[in-house]
């Protein structure tokens, strides 16, 4: 539990006269649910975009499993074990949604070079593929398009796709983003199930889901960090309190 | 049941066709279809090829006559230079060869960028190449070059037009087997999840470029066996054969047969020829006809030719 999986040091991000990410300093700690939360427009975004290596930060270093990945693209950090799910749904929408796990699936068991023994027969594909479909609720979804799914069925194949990876660590940004409150229930039920299996860091604006689901939770302000504890913590520090947009029911 | 019987009469009708054709042209008193069929067939090599690039992999390059015209040259240049190894053994693996490496060299580069901007850069290497062709005196320059004879094969007498389309047939159906176990394992499917969604496969761990980098070698190789077939069966090769336009034509086939279709290259380039073979007949603008052609199927039938025959058997 006091493992630390993730860590970053000074990261920083500058677009043009915007200090997007500044001085970030994050710890997480393997087996742990750690929440990001912050207002809109403080950076979360650009922050999970540089742990997951889509984008390069100006300055600092991102360390996971005890190695420096900051060079490290985001397909190799992937391999690593760092999953992530986006905010803005991003599937296979022309592949079937067991495809798109099976695919998932197929990353992390075996070379992906093999041309000539066909994929849709290798059982052990299909077979975790509905493994991990039945574990979001998606079992019956199977064998649909993927662009055709609801809004809340995609926000599940997401999680799916990025538990399917057998991740070290799941990255969920927004996973709650754009639900219904009942949707939103069925998935703050899924990610409890996580904790304890999975180190998550949960990136959300719904705060009753937050401090429901963390161990503990950061806030990123303007670019920076101004807080990280337990939520009982986060809640007293008068810092966040002022800084936090005046959102003081929410808190 | 019976769409796989139905499925399974059109492919046999088609296969005993292909079996039968230098006997019922020979039989009709037009020999000239016999060439025409091998040239069908080498341009349905081709456009299957650039199909695996454009069609299922995503990748819209206007560059692949370069592949092509490579292929061509090295028999060519075999035939001139070393005579002695002028077998189809030795030259066409040999021409296969080069153009994969040509692929690799291209793809290497061009696959850093993507879209519009990878369109103009296979463009650009290609025009490259047309111009070294060109300017290679050598071997023609613009004039190209005749090939001597044909490439020999043991025991087959490939100046025989009918034997010669049976090699290529065989060569094509053998081409298009590989490629459609190669789009149904492993690989063909990574493929497929780059073209539908690049970012996620990146983020899921593939190294899209490594499997990019891999169709565009492969594509590149199966354009220089179809350039070498091309360069025996005119027994002449030219810088033409690398211009754009046809780098043109072979998206075209692709296009109006089917992307990303098993079948595409062969309807597009079959559906191609043909119009092309029966409309300058009637009128040298026949490129009129072809536009409207082309322009209704993407309008109506966005997934080709083979398309239509795919949703009729559902």
């Amino acid at each position: 539990m006091n493992e630390i999986l993730l860590e970053t040091r000074g990261l920083a991000k500058r677009f043009g006269g915007l200090l997007a990410t500044d001085a970030v300093s994050l710890t997480i700690r393997r087996g742990e649910c750690h929440a990001l939360i912050g207002p809109n427009g403080a950076g979360k975004t650009t922050l999970v975009g540089q742990l997951a290596g889509t984008l390069a930060p100006d300055a600092g270093s991102v360390l996971f499993a005890g190695r420096d990945v900051t060079a490290y693209a985001a397909h190799k950090r992937a391999a690593l074990g760092l999953a992530r799910s986006f905010q803005i749904t991003s599937v296979l929408a022309g592949f079937s949604v067991e495809e798109n796990v099976a695919l998932a699936v197929q990353a992390v068991s075996g070379s992906s070079f093999r041309f000539w023994r066909r994929v849709a027969a290798e059982e052990e594909l299909s077979t975790r593929a509905l493994a991990v479909l039945r574990s979001v609720g998606l079992e019956r979804a199977g064998g649909r398009r993927a662009g055709e799914l609801s809004h809340g069925e995609h926000r599940q194949l997401e999680l799916a796709l990025a538990l399917a990876t057998r991740p070290q660590l799941l990255l969920l940004d927004e996973p709650m983003a754009g639900m219904g409150l009942e949707e939103s229930q069925t998935m703050v039920e899924l990610i409890a199930g996580l904790k304890g299996s999975h180190t998550l860091l949960l990136v959300e604006h719904d705060m009753d889901a937050v401090f429901r689901l963390a161990d503990r939770i950061s806030v990123l302000v303007a670019g920076r960090i101004i807080a990280s504890g337990t939520g009982d913590e986060i809640r007293a520090n008068p810092e966040v309190r002022s800084a936090y947009l005046g959102e003081e029911d929410a808190l | 049941m019976t769409v796989f019987r139905r499925r399974h009469a059109w492919l046999g009708a088609l296969v005993a066709l292909a079996l039968v054709f230098p006997q019922l042209a020979a039989w009709l008193g037009q020999d000239f279809y016999v060439a025409f069929a091998s040239r069908v067939l080498i341009w349905a090599l081709l456009a299957s090829s650039l199909n695996l690039l454009v069609g299922v992999g995503g990748m819209v390059s206007l560059g692949h006559a370069a592949f092509y015209g490579v292929g061509a040259y090295v028999v060519g240049i075999v035939a001139t230079e070393a005579p002695q190894l002028s077998a189809a053994l030795i030259a066409w693996p040999a021409a296969v060869a080069v153009s994969g490496l040509l692929a690799l060299a291209i793809g290497a580069i061009s696959l850093r960028t993507r879209g519009v901007y990878f369109i103009m850069i296979t463009l650009a290497f290609a025009q490259m190449l047309f111009y070294v062709f060109v300017s290679l005196k050598a071997y023609g320059g613009d004039d190209g070059m005749a090939i001597a004879r044909r490439s020999a094969l043991p025991g087959l007498n490939l100046a025989d037009e009918a034997t010669f389309y049976y090699v290529v047939l065989a060569l094509f159906a053998l081409c298009l087997y590989a490629l459609a176990r190669l789009t149904a394992s492993r690989f063909g499917r990574v493929l497929a999840g780059i073209k539908d969604n690049e970012a996620r496969m990146e983020s899921l761990g593939y190294a899209t470029f490594r499997f990019k980098l891999v169709a565009i070698v492969i594509s590149g190789a199966v354009a220089g066996l179809a350039g070498a077939l091309m360069a025996n069966l005119n027994t002449y090769v030219s810088p033409n054969m690398l211009y754009w336009d046809q780098s043109g034509t072979v998206l075209v086939m692709v296009i109006l047969g089917g992307l990303g279709s098993l079948w595409g290259g062969l309807a597009g380039a079959g559906a191609y020829l043909l119009f092309e073979e029966l409309a300058t007949a009637v009128t040298p603008h026949w490129q009129i006809g072809l536009g409207a052609l082309l322009l209704g199927v993407v309008f109506f039938a966005p997934a080709g030719i083979a398309g239509l025959f795919a949703r009729r058997r559902r």
